[in-house]
Order: C-alpha cells, then structure tokens, then sequence
C-alpha cells in the first residue's frame, strides 16, 4: 500500500512539473507585452520593466528561475494587480473559493443522492419522471445562464438574498445553488441508475426473503450499494467547479480564484493565469489521489485487492 | 394423515408484460408435509421460482394472482399485508437462492449479514446476533468462524458463500425452506456438499423444505416426494420412487430419459420448446412435444388421473380408452424394477 | 375436480403431424445491432422529440445561410435599438412591440417612429440588430463548434484510442500517461490557456475545444480495444496476417460504433456550453461577431430593463442543450447491452 502511495505521489509531481513546463513556455507564445498601459510606456520604460521581471534573460533562464521559485512555493509577481506576488493574490482568494466549492459539492451531492434514490425506489412513476426531468434540465442549462436568473430573480425582484458581493453566508445561497445545480443533476442520474441496478440484485432479493421492511433494506443495503461508486466522480466534479468558479463568482462579485483567473486573462497577466493554472491542477490531482484511496477504505471489494497487489 | 404445513390450492399467477399477459402459473396446487422435502421439478421457464415466490410473498411487480390460496397453519398468506409477510419472511418460510455468488451484500460484513433476520424477528441485539450468527456458522461447516465472521463476501468461495446463505436462512429455525436450485451455480463436488449439508441440517433443525431444481438426478437422495412442473402447471406428483420407478406422464418420461444413468450413456433430449405462455394451448400444453399425442390431448387438458393413493399424473394416456402405449426402453426398465420392488415388499 | 369431458370416438387416436400443436412459429425477424437500437430509440419519447428539434435546428440554422447575411448582421442599425418583438397579428403583450416600461406597456415602435410595416420577431439588441437574425447565425456557430468537436472526436480520439489498446505496452503507457497529464488540468482551462496564444475567434475556440475534448474518447476506447483484442475473430484475423489498419476498420469500428455515437452525443453538448461560456466571460467570440454566448452576454448587461434579450437565446441554448442531452442518454439506452433485456 505504501509503495502505491509512493508511486501516484511521484507521478503526480510529475504531471504537476510537465504542466508547469507546458504552461510556462504556452505562456512564453502568448503575443504582446504583459504590461497594461504598454501604449503609454515608452521603449525604454519596457526595457526597464523587462529587467525588473527578469523578462530579459533567455528563455531557458526564465524557465529555470520559474520553476524553481515554485518549489519554493514562489509563483512570480503579478504585473496588473499592484506588484502583489502571484502566491499572496492566490492565498488571499482562496477562502472564498474554497468555500464556495465546497458548499456547492455538499449541496449538490446531498440532494441529488436524495433526489436520485427516491426516483429510484419510485421507479416508473411520476416521481420518477419528475426527477428526470429536474436533472435533465439542470444537466442542460449552463450555470452562468442559471446564475444571472437567480440574481434577477430571487435577489433583485424578490429581495430574498445579496444581489452580489462577498459577506456572510446569505451571500453564498445564490451563488452556492448555481454552482451546485450540475453536480446535483449528475449525481441524481448516477445515484438513481445505481439503485436501481442495486434494487434489482439478488443481495436485495435475499434482503427481501429475510423479512427487512423497504426501508431498512434501502437504508442498509441499497444506500450503501449504490453510493460507493459515487466517490468516482469526485474528480470530475472538482473540475465542474473550478471552471464555474471562473463565471459565477464573476457575476455575484466574490473575491474568489476563479474572478481573479478571469480578470488576469482578460489583461494578459500571464503570472497569475500561470499561478492559477498550477493551482487548477495540483488541488485537481490531488483530489483524484484522495477519492482513489478514499475508494479503497470504504468498498470492501478494492481494499483486499489494494493491500495483495 | 400427517399434517400439512403449506397448502397451495388452484394457484394462477399472470404477468403483466408489454407483449400481453404471461400466464406463468396456470391452476397449480400441492401441498407440503411437516418434516418432509417435496422437490418441484422442471425445465427453465416452467414456473417454478414464481411458485416459490408467491410462497414469499416475493413477486414482482407486473405480478398479479389472479386466483388460489396459498394456505399456511390455515392461513392464506395471499391474503396477508406486505407486513404481515414481512413478519413470516425469513422467520417461518425462509429461502435459499440460486447464485450465491450473488446473493450476499458485497458491502456487508457476513456476520451481520447473518444476524439481521435475529435482530428483526428475534429482537436481539447485536452481540447476541453476532453470537447466534457465530454458531450458525460452525453449524453450517464454516472452518475458522470466529474470524471468517468479519469477512466480506468476497473472500470466500462460491460453496462457501452458498453455506453462508444457507446460514442466513436457516439462523431463525425456519418452519419452511424455499430452496430454489441451491446447487445450479456450484461444480459438482461441491453440490454433493452442499446436498448433504442441508440433508443433515433439515434433521437437526425439523424444518420441511421445498426443493426446487431441473436436474432430477439431485431430487433422488433429497426428496421425499416429487412434483413434476411443466409450462405452470403440475402435470406429475408422487413419492420419489413413484415417480422414478412407475412414471406416467409423458414428459416425466423425457426427463428421467433425458438423465445420464449408469447403464447408458446416450442422453435424449426432449425435442422441441415448451409453449408460448402468452397464449397457452387449450387442450394438454405438453402435446405438441409429445410422440404419443392424440386428438383429445389438442382439444381438451387432462384432468389427474389417480396412479396409487400419493401418485396422480394428467394425461389422458391413463384414461380407460386411451391405448396401450409402450414407452421410451429406460422406462420400461424402471417399470420393471418398480414391479420387483413392490412384491418384494409384499413377500415381506 | 370433476370436469366434465367430451369424450369423442376418435379421441384416442394418435394425433396427426399436421394437427399437431405447431409451436416452432417463426420467430420474429432477427434484426441488426443497429436496427435493433433504432427501433428501441423510437420507443423513447424524449428522445424522439429531441432528434426532431435538433434536426429543425439544423436545417433553420443552416438553411437561413443565403438570407441571413453576416455584414448586414453585425452593421448596428441605431434608430431600431431594443426593441421588443412584435409578430404582426399577435396582440399577447410582449410580442405586440409592446414593452413594460415601469410597470405600464408602451409601444415601443411608435415611440421610436418605426415604419409601419417594419417587424421584428423577437425584436433587436441595444444596436437595432434583429435578434431573431443573430439567434439562428449563433446557433449556427454553435452547432459548428459542436460538428467540428464531433470530428476530432472521432478522429484524434477514436484513433488514439485504438492505437493505444491495440499496441499496448509501452507505447499503451505512454499514451495513457500523456492522457493523464492533459485531464490533470480542466479542460476549460486548456481552452482557455489556447485561447491566450491563439487570436480570439472562431477557429481558436475550435482548435481549443479540439485539443482538449478528445480524451475521454480516446480513454473509452481505448478500454474496449483491449478488451476486443482478445476477442476469437479478431484474434482469427490477426493469425491470418490482415494489416492492422484492416483490422481495425473492419473488426474494431463496428465494434466500437456504439460507444463512438453515446460518447459523441455527450461531447456536443459540452462544446456548445464551452463556446458559451468562453464567450460570455468575454475571451471566446466577441462583438460584433455572433454567437449564442456573446448574445448572453450582451443581453446580460440590459437584464435587469429588456430581459427577452437574454431570455430568448438563453432559452435557445437550453432547449439544445437539453436535446442533445437526451438524444445522447435515448441512444445510451438504446445502444447499451447492459440495458438490453
Ligand atoms: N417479472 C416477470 N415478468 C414477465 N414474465 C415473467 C416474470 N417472471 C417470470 N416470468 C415468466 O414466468 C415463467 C416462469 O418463470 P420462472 O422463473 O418461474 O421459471 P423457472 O421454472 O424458475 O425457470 P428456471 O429454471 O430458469 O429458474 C417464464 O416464462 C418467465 O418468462
Ligand atoms: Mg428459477
């Protein structure tokens, strides 16, 4: 076991520097000067920024400086946002991100393991369609365009919460709920084509014969049965809600990673977007890492097979 | 006349399918004796699980009962609500599926697994459970209990798990076991194994099982009598020698010819495909199959003719009109063993 | 149980082959895999629909190609500024030129001294441009965006693939290592990070949405392929010494068209809502260029005044998306083995 830790942590360092290098020199192509208000500077005023940023060096000597910084967790400076280091821009947003991320997954999972398993149990019947039907529609409509209704809406028409910003929890509903409304309907599709398989085995059959009442077969086989599987899409998940950060903390105004990423790309600031993408990465594979050991520990079926092989 | 436990009387089960209504079990009754085995035999799709689950109360749901009683200590379990079921489920009438490679909860530790029905019906709680659990385990021939009982299923072998399954069912002393082809999935050292486990558990444990398979070579050491299922309907019942040694009815011919004995090694399949249940035949459902068919069997279903007292077949061979047939050479070997047997009991 | 039975002369007599109950009726026509699926398809309703709606989808977006010329579409035209629709003959508020300007409706045409005669379905934006115009030319682009994703689907990813399975070894780790690096990094960042390099428009959001959207493909495919290449007719033909590319093409793609088409009704909807969203937050196609993100981003910004100019291909956008969606889960149903019973 330890030696397979070992080895995924060594791959992923891996991954991690080959994205640093391919960023680094996509980066390098990136067309114009990294400064903003470069019509008004003056050939020699580049020069001087050019040495201030080592931009003068060659290219291979930016790359080494680069990627050694970031081993000491030195994302270079950010030429747009005040001279701040990459890494102080990233640290001080991350807060909000986080906990906008990690709010929208428990929202999103929660009820759509309640949503998926009642259409199950409920197979066939108007609930069922019903729930369909709602994760249909979230699967399709995209998040911004769900975003900018519910701060219409909800915020500005009905008053109920902050039309944007960032300041105690009444500010994350809006923003929690649009940005959890993908994972909810994905995971009541998968929750419910799981119980159902699940309801339809044997071990639920026999479950039947023993005398259990439907819900404590649902609560202790079926549950447990078609929810394990749902640590896979963890991974995929993170991705759906790093790259809705990007739109929906653009549209409430939260200081997030994913306002900050925008805002970068939109000026050029090739160290921030650099900074960011490595972060995108590193908090991506790192979860990946985790659900598949998480995995492990909690389906019996792996955790033997993990400690023989 | 010893008691009878289970009475299954006129049962008619239809399945509501896109293509029309199955009917799967068409008018079948038999009844099962307390301490007895009773083995139901029949090939794929006579409808033989569909009894057993009505016994259950199991059903799917397109199931719909259409008639019958199923009459338990005089009770109709038909009758019974989902609760009321759930309070017999394996407490009294308990169940052994076909695969176990199937049928136990990947994710659950087989000791609780075992306990569950204790905790539901006998109101135990968890350690008591685990502990009855434990010696239902060595019961049942579970080398090494104490630390198997924290095992997953799938660290144990398929007749393993089938002994655990058996455990399962049998953990609340049941009065009735449903054993639907307990053996079919297992290679055949292991069936013997597992036959002879429920042998000497049925002794131990008094309870009468209804046996179900379509391998009729595994009825012969198990049952006590045999019902013989085709295409829902009962068409043979008798004592195990009666129905090995003096069969009547045609299809129970095909079976025992179609079973490897040690005297010949040609087996002969029963030609053709048993009916479309959808739209059974009016007349005998077996005739189209049957190379000593006549006229009436297309236009009417034979009643049971009476064999002996404990032995009756529907076939309108045994009607007084009806001609002499003589069947497939195997049978009229068992004929004539069967005629030896008896008047050697009879010298006696 | 005493019936009463007709007891006939000839009763006992054998019965006749011809009498006999024939029940070897001939069974139902075996049908191809494919044909197989498509009648399950037909079944699902949703499904159905949906192919009806993306197929209207197709033929209006493209077919309004000769009429709906692109110069005219990003001139602005500004004395016919945000106006609401108006279908002549409808006189439902909101579709009569009518617009609720605090609270009351105002005819938004007369005020503006629009010629009598001159309409706009679904009105214009905030530059006199007819929105029903630009919500067919976006939805073109859109449905390109998807084509164009569609094809590197089924050529980088279903290649790659099955040069991945079918070699195995080494050059199979090196490939799935290479995936891996890419899926390290969401794909929308990729895209993005392309777009940086790339001059912003339509082909950079192609090239984007290509590099990144083949992996899962290739991932699906590449696991089937090994899994067929020990399959007996392929392990046949390749004792026979038939080249690989033969084997592919005539063993392995038909094999894999079930996978290839659930996969690539998933990929469409995603390139849609990645040219969407790129454009919306402002680096993917921009004004005066059209497609259904800058659309939703123009209409965004007058929301809260003219909200049609959002709803309207909001709801374009969606009804696509969700019709992709469920042609794809109808052709999972129809083409999955596992459902198949
Ligand atoms: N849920 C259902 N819906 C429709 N038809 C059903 C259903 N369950 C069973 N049947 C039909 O009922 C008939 C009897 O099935 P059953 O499972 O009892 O057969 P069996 O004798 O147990 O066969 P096997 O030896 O294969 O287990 C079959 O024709 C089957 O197609
Ligand atoms: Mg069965």
């Amino acid at each position: 076991m330890r030696k397979y830790l070992l080895k995924r942590v060594f791959y992923m360092v891996l991954t991690l520097f080959l994205v640093a290098t391919i960023t680094f020199f996509l980066m390098k192509l990136m067309p114009g000067t990294p400064y903003s208000n470069q019509q008004k500077m003056t050939q020699q005023q580049i020069q001087i920024m050019n040495q201030q940023y080592g931009l003068n060096k060659p290219i291979w000597q930016q790359y080494v400086i680069y990627i050694f910084g970031m081993l000491h967790g030195d994302l270079g400076t950010s030429f747009q946002f005040s001279n701040q280091p990459v890494s102080y821009l990233i640290s001080s947003r991350i807060g909000a991100s986080a906990q906008l991320g990690a709010q929208a997954m428990i929202f999103g999972v929660f009820f759509g393991i309640i949503i998926g398993s009642i259409a199950a149990i409920n197979r066939n019947t108007w609930i069922d369609t019903t729930s369909t039907v709602v994760s249909i529609i979230g699967k399709s409509v995209p998040n911004f365009v769900l975003a900018v209704l519910l701060q219409y809406y909800i915020a500005l028409k009905l008053g109920w919460f902050p039309i944007a910003d960032w300041g105690g929890f009444s500010y994350t509903v809006l923003p929690t709920i649009a940005l959890g409304v993908g994972p909810l309907a994905e995971t009541a599709r998968f929750v419910r084509t799981g119980m159902v398989d699940v309801l339809n085995s044997d071990y639920i059959e026999l479950a039947r014969a023993k005398g259990l009442s439907k819900f404590g077969i649902v609560y202790h086989h079926a549950l447990r049965n078609s929810l394990i599987p749902l640590v896979t899409l963890i991974g995929p998940y993170t991705v759906a809600l790093m790259t809705g950060s990007m739109v929906i903390e653009n549209i409430f105004s939260i200081p997030g990673i994913g306002e900050q990423f925008v805002k970068s790309i939109l000026v050029n600031d090739y160290p921030t977007i650099m900074g960011v993408t490595m972060l995108f990465s590193a908090g991506l594979v790192a979860i990946i890492l985790l659900t598949d050991i998480v995995y492990g520990i909690i389906d019996p079926r792996i955790r033997l097979s993990g400690s023989e092989g | 006349m010893t008691e009878r436990i289970l009475d299954v009387k006129n049962l008619r089960i239809d399945f509501h399918t896109y293509a029309g209504e199955v009917k799967a079990i068409r008018d079948v009754s038999f009844h099962l004796n307390k301490g007895e085995t009773l083995a139901i035999v029949g090939e794929s799709g006579s409808g033989k699980s569909v009894t057993t689950k009505s016994i259950m109360g199991l059903l799917a749901n397109n199931a719909k009962v259409v008639s019958g009683s199923i009459l338990y200590h005089d009770q109709d379990l038909l009758k019974k609500s989902e609760k009321e079921m759930q309070n017999i489920r394996g407490k009294d009438i308990a169940m052994i599926f076909q695969d176990p490679m199937t049928s136990l909860d990947p994710t659950m530790k087989i000791g609780q697994q075992i306990a569950e029905p204790l905790i539901k019906h006998k109101h135990l709680d968890k350690k008591k459970a685990w502990q009855q659990a434990l010696e239902i385990m060595k019961l049942v021939g579970i080398n090494d209990a104490e630390k198997r009982i924290n095992n997953y299923p799938h660290q144990f072998s398929g007749g393993q798990r089938q002994r655990i399954v058996i455990a399962i069912a049998l953990v609340c002393y049941p009065e009735v076991l449903i054993a639907d082809e307990p053996t079919t999935a297992l290679d055949v050292t292991i069936q013997a194994q597992i036959l002879d486990l429920m042998k000497d558990l049925q002794s131990k444990i008094e309870t009468s099982i209804i046996f179900i398979t379509h391998d009729l070579g595994v009825v012969a050491g198990m049952a006590d009598r045999v019902a013989v299922m085709y295409a829902g309907e009962i068409i043979e019942y008798g004592t195990v020698d009666e129905i090995f040694y003096n069969p009547q009815h045609p299809y129970t011919w095909g079976l025992l010819n179609s079973m490897p004995t040690l005297s010949s090694t040609k087996l002969e399949a029963i030609p053709g495909t048993p009916p479309d249940l959808l739209d059974p035949p009016k007349g005998d459902p077996f005739a189209a199959r049957n190379p000593f068919a006549m006229k009436i069997d297309a236009e009417q279903k034979p009643p049971f003719f009476k064999v002996s007292e404990t032995h009756y077949a529907a076939t309108w061979l045994l009607h007084p009109n009806a001609p002499k047939v003589t069947p497939p050479d195997e049978i009229v070997r068992r004929w004539q063993l069967y005629r030896k047997m008896n008047n050697q009991t009879q010298v006696h | 149980m005493e019936e009463k039975i007709k007891l006939n002369s000839d009763s006992f007599q054998p019965l006749a082959k011809s009498e006999s109950l024939d029940n070897e009726k001939i069974a139902a026509p075996s049908l191809t895999f494919l044909q197989d699926a498509w009648m399950r398809l037909k079944k699902n309703k949703g499904a159905v629909v949906s192919l009806f709606i993306v197929l209207i989808m197709v033929v209006v977006a493209f077919g309004s190609t000769p009429f709906i010329d692109h110069n005219s579409l990003v001139k602005s035209a500004p004395k016919y500024a945000n106006l609401p629709a108006k279908i002549p003959g409808v006189s439902i508020n909101g579709f009569n030129g009518k617009l609720k300007v605090a609270g009351k409706w105002v005819d938004e045409y007369r005020q503006n001294n629009v010629p009598k005669d001159k309409y706009f379905v679904l009105g214009t934006d905030y530059l006199g441009r007819s929105l029903a115009e630009r919500i067919i030319y976006g939805t073109k682009i859109s449905l390109i965006v998807a084509l164009v994703a569609t094809f590197f689907d089924l050529t980088i990813g279903v290649a790659y693939g099955i040069i991945s399975g079918w070699k195995g070894g080494r050059v199979d780790t090196i490939m799935q290592r290479i995936i891996e690096i890419i899926s390290s990094v969401p794909n929308l960042v990729i895209v993005v990070l392309m777009l940086l390099v790339l001059k912003p428009g339509m082909t950079s959001i192609i090239c984007a949405i290509a590099i990144s959207s083949w992996t899962t493909m290739a991932r699906m495919i590449r696991a089937e392929t090994l899994s067929l290449k020990s399959q007996e007719y392929v392990l046949a033909a390749r004792t026979l010494g038939e080249s690989p590319l033969k084997i592919s093409l005539k063993h392995l793609v038909p094999n894999l068209s079930s996978i290839i088409i659930i996969q690539t009704m998933y990929t469409i909807p995603t390139a849609i809502f990645f040219e969407a969203f790129l454009s919306f937050i402002g680096i993917g196609i921009s004004s005066p260029q059209t497609s259904l993100g800058v659309l939703l981003n123009d209409g965004q910004k007058n929301f809260q005044f003219l909200p049609y100019q959002m709803w309207y291909p909001a709801i374009v956008l969606c009804v696509l998306m969700i019709a992709f969606n469920l042609l794809g889960d109808g052709l999972r149903d129809a083409f999955d083995p596992k459902t198949r019973r």
